[in-house]
């Protein structure tokens, strides 16, 4: 599968890249939707690490495509995770116990990314080491700067932020400490005019 | 200009550590306190030796906090170019002296949630500041010091004696080495490892951190280079339109500054870049000895870093 290319945009926004099999004492894949198919790729690459490895998926709208794939792939530790936030426990239990070396691989949407780049970087991992790679949707996790709530899965542009029901615009500022695009009211001045909602990048 | 805003000192105390080292004090001459400045953190000391003056980099090894003294502890270097040798022999209590600013190069990260640090013989020198930092702030560290012999191994006892649990000796005369395999396999996720020693002490450390695979960004290194003596050599500097004869004990960089001009500098030891100087025009060969120009940089003949390398050969014209 090829993933989508991002346009170039302003420096806050993250770039991703594509998995690579690094040497290291231990593996932690974390992905969600299609990015097991990435993980599939990097294990077919490199049989002798996938023992190594700590596999925690969540399958999201994927469901059971990719489950038996992964399984045939006998990974040290398989996690099936119903959705990220159900997994947060288990990711920071792995990071817990790991010891320097590990070597951390994401892959999926954006939000997946995101916020386990976060619980990777606030056990000691350095942000710029930790692999990238985006599958699936381009739907954002969206920060309302207004009333700071967090829209999940966010395809159309403006949205409704669910918390306080502005009318967001969808900005490329993202904040890695919140893991989440900033999204501004696009009706401040002119209550009302808002312009038709389009899907991102379409 | 960067790095170079001076302090008039005086040296408090001297005190000889061992049969090579000895550790200098130094206060404002007014009176006055000396800025803070982080665990890591070098100052320059400027060594009016005759009608020779060298400008030699030393790691401070005192509190950061403590802004009534800096020291600095100076290996003799009886090969070396002078400066330490001045030091050792000239420097007596008393004396007004001129030292930079203090810079940090060799900072800790403080996002690391533990820090390991391997010192060589003197490079044991900013560890001190930066444990006395990290203890105020109950820090989780831990040091491993490797020396000659056991007469070597100053600071040892005197560290021994206030963390025995966080400093582990070695002793290369009794066959004691690093056991750097467990060590690096045992740390937790989050530990950032500093080195400061000797070069291939460096090399061998961050050789296996790297296999281990250890990301780049937490490990950490600082090797200060002494400019070594070599053949005299003549350059020109082409906006200055000035032509300077290097000696043969002295840097590119001194006969650039002993020629009035201005060159800017942090650590004149190859490290920080800061010296960066594009060659116009060459014929000869140049003696590259710095960590800071990639392979290609130095074979393209079009970059030199003064503080520590030179030339040999018929012509050397550079943009400065």
């Amino acid at each position: 599968m090829v993933g989508f290319k991002f346009p170039e945009s302003i420096k806050s926004r993250p770039v991703y890249g594509t998995l690579s099999v690094k040497s290291g004492v231990d593996h932690l894949m974390i992905a969600d939707g299609e990015g097991a198919e990435a993980i599939i790729r990097l294990a077919k690459l490199n049989k002798n690490f996938i023992e190594k490895s700590h596999i925690i998926y969540i399958p999201k709208h994927t469901k059971s495509i990719f489950v038996d794939q992964l399984k045939e792939l006998m990974p040290g530790q398989l996690y099936l995770g119903p959705s990220y936030p159900a997994s947060v426990s288990r990711i920071r239990q792995a990071l817990n116990n790991a010891k320097m070396g590990l070597q951390v691989y994401l892959a999926g949407t954006e939000g997946l990314i995101g916020q386990a780049q976060n619980e990777c970087m606030s056990s000691g991992v350095p942000h710029t080491a930790i692999q990238t790679e985006h599958c699936g949707s381009v739907a954002r996790r969206m920060q309302c700067v207004h009333c700071k709530g967090i829209t999940e899965d966010v395809i159309m542009d403006p949205f409704i932020c669910i918390h306080c029901g502005l009318n967001l615009f969808i900005r490329d500022h993202y904040s890695r400490r919140l893991a989440a695009f900033q999204g501004v009211c696009i009706d401040a001045e002119d209550p009302g005019n808002v312009p038709d909602a389009v899907e991102l990048y379409k | 200009m960067i790095g170079s805003t001076k302090i008039n000192v005086i040296v408090s105390q001297i005190k000889v550590l061992n049969d090579l080292v000895t550790c200098f004090e130094f206060k404002r001459t007014n009176g006055g306190l000396l800025p803070t400045f982080s665990g890591g953190a070098h100052t320059i000391v400027e060594m009016q030796d005759g009608s020779v003056l060298r400008l030699n980099p030393y790691s401070i090894m005192s509190d950061p906090f403590d802004q009534a003294r800096y020291t600095i502890s100076v290996r003799r270097d009886d090969q070396g170019r002078g400066g330490s040798l001045f030091m050792h022999t000239k420097v007596k209590v008393g004396d007004e002296m001129v030292i930079s600013y203090p810079v940090n190069l060799f900072s800790l990260d403080l996002r690391a949630r533990k820090h390991l640090f391997i010192a060589g013989g003197i490079g044991i020198t900013p560890f001190l500041a930066q444990i006395k930092q990290l203890e105020r702030s109950n820090g989780y560290w831990e040091l491993h010091y490797s020396t000659r012999r056991p007469s070597l191994g100053t600071f040892v006892d005197e560290l021994l004696k206030k963390y025995p649990h966080k400093v582990s000796p070695y002793y290369d005369e009794c066959d004691q080495r690093i056991e750097l395999t467990s060590l690096l396999s045992g740390q937790p996720l989050g530990t950032h490892i500093y080195i400061c020693g000797p070069k291939g002490m460096i090399d061998w450390v961050r050789q296996e951190a790297t296999d281990f695979g250890w990301p780049d960004e937490a490990i950490h290194f600082e090797e200060f280079l002494a400019p070594l003596p070599g053949k005299p050599f003549q350059a020109k500097l082409e906006i200055s339109d000035k032509v300077i004869n290097v000696g043969e004990l002295q840097s590119l960089l001194e006969a650039v500054e002993l020629a009035g001009v201005e060159a800017p500098y942090l650590c004149r030891g190859g490290a920080c870049g800061q010296c960066e100087t594009s060659v116009i025009e060459y014929d000869g060969k140049f003696i590259h000895r710095d960590h800071w120009l990639t392979d290609d940089e130095k074979t393209s003949g079009l970059k030199i870093m003064p503080c520590v390398s030179r030339f040999e050969g018929k012509k050397l014209v550079l943009d400065r």
